[in-house]
């Protein structure tokens, strides 16, 4: 009973903004307005009119994600390219729409500040955002899960432990950590051998830890519920190992509860690309990301905009159509009834 | 009495948890690979990393180490920025107050425009202008802290040149920390209020749906109805009724963020030039100033859990009812 939590609510008023402050604890620490999704979509109107039919707004997000990651791949794979990301035009540098320097005749959204087709700078770069952000969101909703899990299904020291080590995690602001684990594993990445991890993987690696306390706690208290339910008893008393419980019982129905708010993660997970990179740490050039596009030419913001704004554009509407795709699916799966 | 009793309970927990951080920051050090005194000043001479070894204590064994510094954490003493050989207190000192000054602003500016917003979304539910309110609010979700800095900083700061878009001027806080600094309260407030501006606008939105569906919730209750029976105005009832019960969610998430933004609006900081706790824990970072490093994040998580650990208390005292639930179990 006497868990670590510094921030625990009395458990005592369920009431649903109970459950707002609680997730609006687990949101928070990367101090981006997008996680807050995970606070503010619980209160959103969205939730009365979660069985009728998708809403314009849903198709349009469904129909903006399916552009990008198409362009993704085309890019990735090669199939359709626009340009070679890292072929510089001298003519065409820093000219676009709204540049000081005008605009440039063949490329319809200009170019960096090195004359690379912002187009196909973009295209190859949707690629490197949604490869880090999926991937970290993997990472972090993996182990963060599991030992959720383990946590709230084993209870007692593990869950004391496991708590308190999440808490200590969720102390430190997520950037500040995130920002701390990029560094760190960069420099040992760099002193361990010659073939290093590329900085893709670094990426994910951190921005996934710093989801693991996230995603553990609301596994945790998913699981938690379910620990208790007849079903589990029963298993447990046919002389069900723990671990087939937990695979065959736990998992299956706290899944649900973690996969709802992927896609809120995924949203997280690239601005918190974004924002590594404007701090210095993101995907190293040449290799485009939204991100490193706009910490590359942040500089030149005031005389040619185009190069952040286009690249800032990407990333809104993709958080703003995931953030609306989560709360669909959020509403579909209804989360708190298995809180219950 | 149960309050004295829930209130030592609390204190307990938080002394526990301040030394598990204080115990993780210690190890962030001493998990270094290798000799951490190559780590940290790896071009140094032989006579300052000896010096930087008994500083660590690297000698003596793990236990011991960590009661020393947890002994200097008490003394204010959290070691020295070996770049400058400045003590880290000193640092922390000319930087928190100036992160503090503007997670106070980005409050002020974000409830300012929540609070009516959200009240009247709430009292209009179902109405055109709460829906607008709400779409509204729903983009600005959208729209990561840099992205509006550097809106922000491109129209009102670049086009219309409106206010500078970097640049730091000490304000009424920072004197108090540091007393060698004056103040330069115009320049101060003309330098804060981009920044203040762009941590707001991520807030408006979630304090504004958080109070509306609160709101909701309230106003269909059956006091709400006895004071509209009784002719109270729409205005009073809304403000003086209504709000107070429906803040207290508000409230707790105010708190949280006031903990979280002390440190964490590190890409604001770093983006306007402002040389809070964040900016120079990314400085810290890159320059390798592990021991600096440490000293930030201590401070930061600390002063996380302390204001956790007040909001949460002032959330049993304000309402009654947690209070009784839970003193009963």
């Amino acid at each position: 009973m006497d868990d670590l939590r510094p921030d625990a609510i009395p458990e005592s008023s369920g009431s649903t903004s109970q459950q707002i402050v609680g997730e609006s604890i687990e949101r928070g620490f990367l101090g981006s307005s997008s996680e807050i999704a995970l606070a503010a979509v619980e209160t959103g109107p969205e939730g009365e009119a979660s069985r009728k039919k998708l809403s314009i707004g849903a198709w349009l997000a469904i129909g903006w994600m399916g552009f990008i990651i198409l362009i993704a791949v085309l890019a990735k794979t090669g199939i359709f390219t626009w340009g070679d990301p890292n072929e510089s035009f001298v003519s065409c540098a820093r000219r676009g729409p709204f540049s000081q320097e005008g605009t440039a005749a063949n490329f319809i959204l200009g170019c960096d500040s090195n004359g690379r087709d912002m187009l196909a700078r973009l295209a190859l770069g949707t690629w490197t955002s949604l490869y880090v952000a999926v991937g970290a969101i993997l990472v972090g909703f993996s182990i963060g899960g599991l030992l959720g899990i383990i946590s709230g299904y084993f209870g007692g020291k593990t869950d004391t432990f496991l708590t308190g080590l999440f808490n200590i995690l969720l102390s430190v602001p997520g950037v500040v950590l995130a920002l701390a684990l990029v560094a760190f594993l960069q420099g040992s990445a760099e002193t361990a051998s010659k073939s290093s991890i590329s900085p893709e993987v670094i990426l994910i690696i951190a921005i996934g830890i710093v989801g693991i306390p996230l995603v553990g706690r609301i596994a945790r208290a998913s699981a938690l519920s379910w620990t208790q339910r007849e079903f589990v008893l029963a298993a447990r008393s046919q002389g069900a190992k723990h671990r087939r419980v937990i695979i065959k019982e736990i998992l299956p129905n706290v899944l649900p509860a973690i996969l709802s708010i992927s896609l809120l993660g995924i949203a997280i997970a690239i601005v918190a690309e974004g924002t590594l990179a404007i701090l210095g740490v993101g995907v190293r050039p040449p290799t485009p990301s939204w991100g490193n596009i706009i910490a590359a030419d942040r500089g030149n913001l005031f005389t040619s905009p185009h190069i952040v704004f286009e690249a800032s554009l990407m990333i809104f509407l993709t958080v703003l159509s995931l953030n609306m795709l989560g709360d669909v699916v959020r509403a579909r799966f209804d989360v708190r009834e298995g809180l219950l | 009495m149960e309050l004295t009793k829930l209130i030592a309970r609390r204190a307990v927990q938080l002394v526990i948890v301040l030394l598990f951080v204080s115990f993780f920051t210690f190890l962030l050090v001493r998990l270094l690979p290798g000799d951490p005194t190559d780590i940290i000043i790896p071009f140094g001479t032989e006579a300052k990393k000896a010096q930087l070894r008994s500083d660590l204590g690297l000698g003596q064994p793990l236990y011991r180490q960590y009661i020393d510094y947890l002994g200097n954490i008490l003394q204010g003493n959290l070691g020295r920025q070996y770049s400058s050989g400045r003590p880290v207190s000193e640092l922390v000192a000319q930087s928190l107050p100036v992160s503090i000054q503007l997670m106070i602003y980005a409050q002020l500016i974000a409830l300012l425009f929540a609070l009516p917003l959200g009240i009247w979304a709430a009292y209009r539910v179902g109405s055109r202008s709460d829906a607008a309110i709400n779409t509204t609010g729903f983009a600005l979700l959208a729209l990561p802290n840099f992205v509006v800095a550097l809106v922000l900083s491109y129209f009102i700061g670049a086009r219309w040149k409106w206010l500078p878009t970097g640049g730091y001027a000490p304000g009424w806080l920072d004197p108090i920390f540091d007393g060698t600094r004056s103040t330069d309260i115009g320049g101060h407030f003309n330098y804060m209020l981009l920044p203040a501006i762009t941590l707001a606008l991520g807030q408006i939105a979630i304090y504004m749906r958080l109070l509306r569906s609160d709101m909701i919730a309230t106003l269909k209750e059956n006091f709400i109805s006895m004071a509209r029976a009784k002719g109270i105005s729409n205005l009073r009832i809304l403000w003086r009724h209504a709000l107070r019960p429906s803040s207290l969610t508000l409230l707790t998430v105010v708190g949280l963020n006031v903990g979280a933004l002390i440190g964490g609006a590190i890409v604001v900081e770093v983006i306007f030039g402002i040389p809070g706790m964040g900016q120079k824990i990314t400085l810290a970072i890159f320059s390798r100033e592990y021991i600096e490093l440490q000293g930030y994040v201590l401070v930061v998580a600390v002063l996380f859990i302390l204001v956790n650990f007040f909001v949460d208390f002032l959330y049993t005292i304000l309402d009654p009812r947690i209070r009784r639930g839970r003193s009963a179990t």
